[in-house]
């Protein structure tokens, strides 16, 4: 087994390989990989992050595709997650993003990486937020993050990115399915896919009478106001029109304040969801050892489930490493 | 919780057949895998690009087509070229008996013919998964 850390180097010198290991210890939410995400943390920051979700079938994929080869004929060097949703039952998952990618295959400046919900076990957004990050490292200028836009975590994910993009199409029941998901709030730019389709006007229209409803008239004029755009991967049109309006966010946002308050915000999310991994692996690890001994002294009813879950709690939450434990004073010591 | 174990599922050449491989993927997911599905007509080089990016434990390349014998030594050489030493190839389609015995001198983990039942795919692959340890 290849140590982390000898990974970062040859992560910096953009190595498939390693970039790849990499990835996966960071979705397996490996202990030994901690030091080397550390680096790689601080290592990041200069790629520009797109997310993009929608519901099921919207055309996403599709779309990531078409952006991508655009962005390469740009000369950018684009890395894709792709995150699709495991199985409820056996936990598997069938990822086939891939199959609308298939022209991107050959080029070494692409590098798509395929993830399944369920498939970290450190954690979705964790892994998501690490493996952009590593990207990033290896050089990839553009990440694009999909994910399907039902589901609290592949939501947050692909909030968590510089400039997200809302895809609905037409012709798949609801009319304006960003409502209906509660995502319509999240969008930089608005896309309605498959505008080649005779149907595709009406989802414009109709997304168009949502934002303004939703924007209130007598305000100041944000700094932003997201466009809707209209895309066909059947005749190529609008894709100019998407990558222009997304360079558009990035220069609007660009050292201003939606800017900051946007990376804040980021690093926000990607702390919460550290922070509440760590804590949760505590548990899980706590759980495991003195669950079972607490749980005795419920049986016969002598304490209750609250008193016996909060001095458990107590314990797990506020100890630095397993094995410390509150002495009767307050005071911990390692046992 | 461990990790699901990953395989791309590839479909190399020209038949425009996908049906028996839809079937094996679904089985695999079943069975708690995460499979990676390429889609149709991929070229060696390809298929090896996808499965290092993916650091798949297995790489399935599925051939009806009857172009094993040089689709498997660019696979091999390009994963040699990679680095990537510890990718277990498993080959899946119809092929005759000499052709099996030659793919796992290759270096060929395992033929598995089309009429080959999903359970014994499962198995098969869990404990060439096991064989190989943690990477
Ligand atoms: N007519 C038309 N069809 C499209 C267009 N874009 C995508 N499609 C089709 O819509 C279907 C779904 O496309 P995908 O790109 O896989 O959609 P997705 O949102 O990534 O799907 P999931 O990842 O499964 O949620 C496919 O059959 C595509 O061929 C378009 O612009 N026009
Ligand atoms: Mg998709």
């Amino acid at each position: 087994m290849v140590p982390s850390s000898e990974l970062v180097a040859r992560v910096q010198a953009g190595e498939p390989a390693a970039i790849a290991r990499l990835i996966s210890r960071a979705e397996q939410g490996a202990p030994e990989a901690r030091d080397a995400l550390t680096r790689i943390y601080k290592l990041a920051g200069l790629a520009e992050i797109i997310g993009i979700t929608g519901v099921p079938g919207s055309g996403k994929s599709t779309l990531v595709a078409k952006l991508t080869e655009k962005l390469r004929a740009n000369g950018v060097k684009v890395g894709v997650i792709a995150i699709d949703p495991s199985s409820p039952y056996s936990g598997g998952a069938i990822l086939g993003d891939r199959i609308r990618m298939a022209e991107l295959a050959g080029d070494p400046g692409v590098y798509i990486r395929s993830m399944a919900t369920h498939g970290a076990s450190g954690g979705l957004a964790h892994a998501a937020l690490e493996a952009a990050d590593i990207l990033d490292v290896a050089g990839f200028g553009t990440i694009i993050v999909e994910t399907v836009g039902v589901g609290q975590d592949e939501v947050e994910i692909v909030k968590a990115s510089h400039t997200t993009v809302v895809v609905s199409a037409p012709g798949l029941g609801d009319e304006v399915q960003a409502i209906k998901a509660g995502i319509l709030e999240i969008a930089d730019i608005h896309v309605v896919s498959k505008c080649d389709r005779s149907d595709a006007n009406r989802t414009v229209v109709e997304l168009k009478q949502m934002l303004t409803l939703g924007s209130k008239a007598k305000d100041a004029k944000p700094p932003w106001q997201p466009p809707v755009i209209g895309t066909s991967a059947v005749s190529g049109d609008g894709f100019d029109a998407l990558l222009e309006a997304i360079e558009r966010h990035r220069a609007t946002a660009a050292g201003g304040p939606l800017g900051r308050e946007r990376r804040l915000a980021i690093a926000q999310f990607r702390l919460k969801k550290t922070a509440e991994t760590m804590l949760l692996r505590r548990f899980a690890d706590d759980f495991a050892q003195d669950g079972a001994a607490l749980a005795r002294r419920l049986t016969c009813r002598e304490t209750d489930p609250y008193s016996v879950a909060a001095e458990f709690l107590e314990q797990t939450t506020f100890c630095e490493s397993h094995g410390a434990r509150h002495e009767p004073d307050g005071r911990s010591k390692i046992a | 919780m461990a990790s699901p174990i990953r395989i791309l599922l590839a479909k190399v050449g020209l038949d425009g057949h996908d049906r028996g491989v839809k079937v094996v993927a679904r089985a695999l997911r079943d069975a708690g895998m995460d499979v990676i599905y390429s889609g149709l007509h991929r070229t060696p080089d390809e298929v090896v690009t996808a499965a290092i990016q993916e650091d798949v434990d297995v790489l399935g390349v599925s051939l009806l087509s009857g172009v094993q014998m040089t689709v498997f030594p660019k696979i091999f050489a390009r994963l040699k070229q990679e680095g990537a030493n510890d990718m277990i190839v498993v080959a899946g389609g119809v092929m005759p008996d000499e052709d099996v015995v030659a793919l796992k001198k290759m270096g060929v983990s395992e033929v598995l013919l089309q009429d080959t039942p999903p359970e014994k795919i499962v198995s098969r692959l869990r404990e060439l998964v096991a064989q190989r340890g943690a990477r």
